[in-house]
């Protein structure tokens, strides 16, 4: 009888097939080498850089070969597989996460692994090993740092009468006026200084009038006189130069690395913009001639001079990682002064490291590469707040900006709003904390 | 054995991977989220019972209001202009004339245009300075609004731009439309009755349940909006204007690793569309036509 086989037939062919199709997916290794999986943020030119360290290494050495993956939205992808049990064994994170990374123990410490390879806060500029180390314990290690100054275009100096760029607030302010141009319906065709261009920190404007965001333990202090002083600030931009006139300059403007970019195409004058930004320009706009320094601060303000935002990419094994030894044996290397001075040369970064070398300071494509160094080893540097709520946090800020900005809402109202919706947030989190302490 | 239970047997394990697939990926789950929607759970660390809290949290929450207000606002406009332009081209494209099949094909073609790339076309045309929409405003003396940095205008451009993916429900009409049978407009025409007349007494009664179901569909798929927004601003920006609740949900599941409260905010919607498709069933129960029953 046919039927009698039909069913086995039917099960051995499900089977089969998971069988076949569980090999064809499953890598084959037979270099005898151990394979560690390595999971990056990046494309375009700051993958290659990693590339080029990645595979730098696997040929310095036969034991460990890195598998180097480009993944979008790494941050959460990299929480998921740890979920699941299957992280990569590096995972090349931001900064800022590694709060919430501590909280959700996706990471494991590094300090003994660190201890024994000679690995010191001594190495590093002291900003970005602190950005690695939460609550006194080590995470993570640097890959590149950034960190931001004024951009201006020298051109559009000339033409104002400017020979050097602003020292204060208030001086800025003023260039930003002279540096604004309308035409006769009123709409701007060039502006002095945008807060929203590139608008990636516009959570962060507090910090220039010496705001904080938190006490570091258990309030939030956004709204704290100096964080309202900064959003009064910017909200005069848009009262002064009309709210829909700046949006509508705005939405003009082409994307971050193209030759349309705002600051490229000679739209805006001024901008806050990292030390990458010497590379997008020779890449896309050879000929702008511009020139960097340290950003203005308030006049009454003088011990604020120099300040800098730092943030730093960072380098974690996640929790579960099948190899967490030859995946620190790779973080070593790129910790190496070759290995960062090839990763930073790369990106067109400065060095995390505390000292670097004269070749890389002459090979350095940023002709202001040493400010760029130089502004994180100021005490006033700061960096984003080491809290767990922060991907919270940080979009309530946000939409504060908007708030104040585009609506122009009573600075100190709405960032009392966000306190009240951030403090319990913050407590909840506490409390959370306390109850697994003793777990 | 018995050919019965043997047929039996065999009908079940036959269905098995359907039985398998629809508990593991979607009942379990599905029953998870309740339980999960009364504790603190980041996926990482096992959840902590906190009871009704979250629910407690979220109806306090300023942003659950706004995101569910945006979401409503949306649905209430999108799902009447949707159901009239994709029943108006319908009908135009129910009629006789040549190159029927061509004009069917172009106006069904934006819905096949893959949500990411339409959503950056639009942005390009809403766009405030340079603007296509913009610049034939101009042609015509109005001014146009910066469509998408406005807060009063950005949701209506979201409408306006969903409204390109008609397509499907403009194809399920035309199915409808085709099957009213043609002696009916042969009574209606002896009678003479006006093509308006037709329509209102022939084919929409006719067409009712067809309607009925483009409608409670969306309902179901514009609370939902996730893609078009999420595109144009992760963060919902001008002032979360265009902020809707699948994006905040999605945020306090997959930023904020509040697996908890996003259970919580998921049952919530749950809720707000088994409602309003009630109510949209029991709208129609008398307005709703259907052949032989």
């Amino acid at each position: 009888m046919v039927g009698r086989f039909v069913m086995p037939a039917v099960v051995l062919l499900v089977l089969g097939a998971f069988v076949v199709s569980e090999r064809v997916v499953q890598e084959q290794h037979d270099d005898g080498k151990i394979h560690v999986t390595y999971w990056e943020k990046w494309t375009g030119i700051e993958f290659d850089a990693i590339k080029r360290v990645v595979d730098e290494y696997n040929r310095s050495q036969d034991k460990i070969h890195v598998d180097l993956l480009s993944v979008s939205g790494i941050h959460n992808k990299t929480l998921m597989a740890t979920a699941a049990g299957v992280p990569p064994d590096v995972a090349g994170l931001f900064g800022p996460n590694i709060a919430q990374y501590f909280h959700d123990r996706a990471v494991i410490p590094l300090d003994e692994m660190c201890a024994e390879a000679g690995i010191t806060r001594d190495d590093y500029i002291p900003i970005y090993w602190d950005i690695c180390t939460f609550e006194g314990t080590l995470y993570a290690l640097p890959a590149t740092p950034a960190s931001t100054a004024l951009h201006y275009n020298t051109r559009l100096y000339k033409e104002a009468g400017f020979t050097k760029p602003p020292e204060t607030i208030e001086e800025m302010d003023a260039y930003a006026v002279k540096l604004t141009k309308k035409d006769s319906n009123g709409d701007i065709v060039q502006a002095g200084f945008m807060h929203q261009e590139p608008g990636w920190w516009n959570w962060g404007w507090g910090f220039v009038f010496g705001g904080e965001l938190w006490d570091g333990e258990s309030k939030i202090t956004c709204d704290s006189p100096d964080n309202v002083r900064a959003f009064t600030w910017l909200q005069d931009y848009s009262r002064k130069y009309g709210t829909s006139k700046l949006q509508n300059f705005k939405s003009g403007f082409g994307a971050f690395a193209s030759p349309q970019n705002a600051f490229m195409s000679e739209k805006v004058a001024m901008v806050l913009q990292g030390g990458w930004m010497g590379n997008f320009i020779s890449q896309f706009k050879p000929d702008l001639q511009w020139a960097a320094a340290p950003f203005p601060y308030p006049k009454d303000k003088p011990e604020l001079k120099g300040r800098t935002f730092a943030d730093l990419d960072i380098l974690v094994i996640p929790r579960g990682a099948k190899h967490p030894k030859e995946a620190f044996e790779f973080i070593k290397f790129v910790q190496s002064q070759k290995g960062m001075e090839m990763l930073c040369l790369g990106q067109t970064k400065h060095s995390p490291l505390a000292k670097s070398s004269p070749e890389f300071y002459a090979k350095h494509p940023n002709p202001y590469i040493r400010l760029f160094t130089d502004m994180p080893k100021n005490d006033s540097v700061v960096s984003p707040p080491k809290i767990a709520i922060w991907p919270e946090y940080s979009s309530e800020l946000r939409n504060a900006f908007d708030e104040i900005f585009i609506e122009l809402k009573d600075p100190q109202t709405v960032l009392a709003r966000v306190r009240t919706r951030m403090q319990p947030a913050l407590d909840r989190y506490l409390r959370e904390k306390a109850l697994r302490q003793g777990e | 054995m018995t050919f019965r239970k043997t047929e039996a047997r065999n009908g079940y394990l036959f269905a098995m991977p359907w039985f398998i697939g629809f508990g593991l990926f979607l009942a379990y789950p599905i029953i998870a989220s309740v339980y999960f929607s009364f504790t603190e759970y980041s996926v990482l660390k096992p959840p902590i019972w906190v009871g009704t809290e979250n629910y407690e949290t979220l109806f306090a929450d300023e942003v659950f209001w706004k995101t569910l207000g945006n979401t409503l606002f949306f649905a209430a406009l999108y799902v009447p202009l949707a159901t009239l332009l994709a029943f108006g081209l319908a009908l135009l494209l129910n009629s006789k004339v040549r190159f029927m099949a061509v004009y069917r094909t172009v106006f069904f073609m934006p819905s096949l245009v893959p949500v990411v790339s339409l959503v950056i076309l639009w942005m390009w045309l809403f766009n405030g300075e340079h603007g296509l929409i913009n610049n034939a405003l101009g042609w015509v003396g109005i001014t146009g609004p910066g469509w998408l940095t406005d807060t009063a205008w950005s949701k209506p451009a979201i409408v306006f731009m969903s409204l390109w993916g008609v397509g499907n429900a403009m194809v399920i009409y035309l199915a409808g439309l085709q099957e009213v049978p043609q002696q009916l407009y042969e009574a209606a025409d002896l009678d003479g009755a006006t093509p308006w007349q037709k329509t209102k007494s022939v084919t929409i009664p006719l067409v009712s349940p067809v309607i009925l179901f483009n409608v409670v569909m969306g309902i179901i798929g514009s609370l939902q909006i996730f893609t078009q927004p999420y595109v144009m601003s992760e963060d919902g920006s001008p002032s979360r204007s265009i902020y809707f609740y699948s994006m905040y949900l999605f945020d306090n599941a997959f930023k904020y690793h509040k697996m908890g409260y996003a259970s919580a905010m998921a049952w919530i919607m749950f809720l707000v569309i088994f409602l309003l498709t009630l109510v949209a069933l029991k709208f129609a129960e008398k307005r709703v036509h259907y052949e032989g029953g």
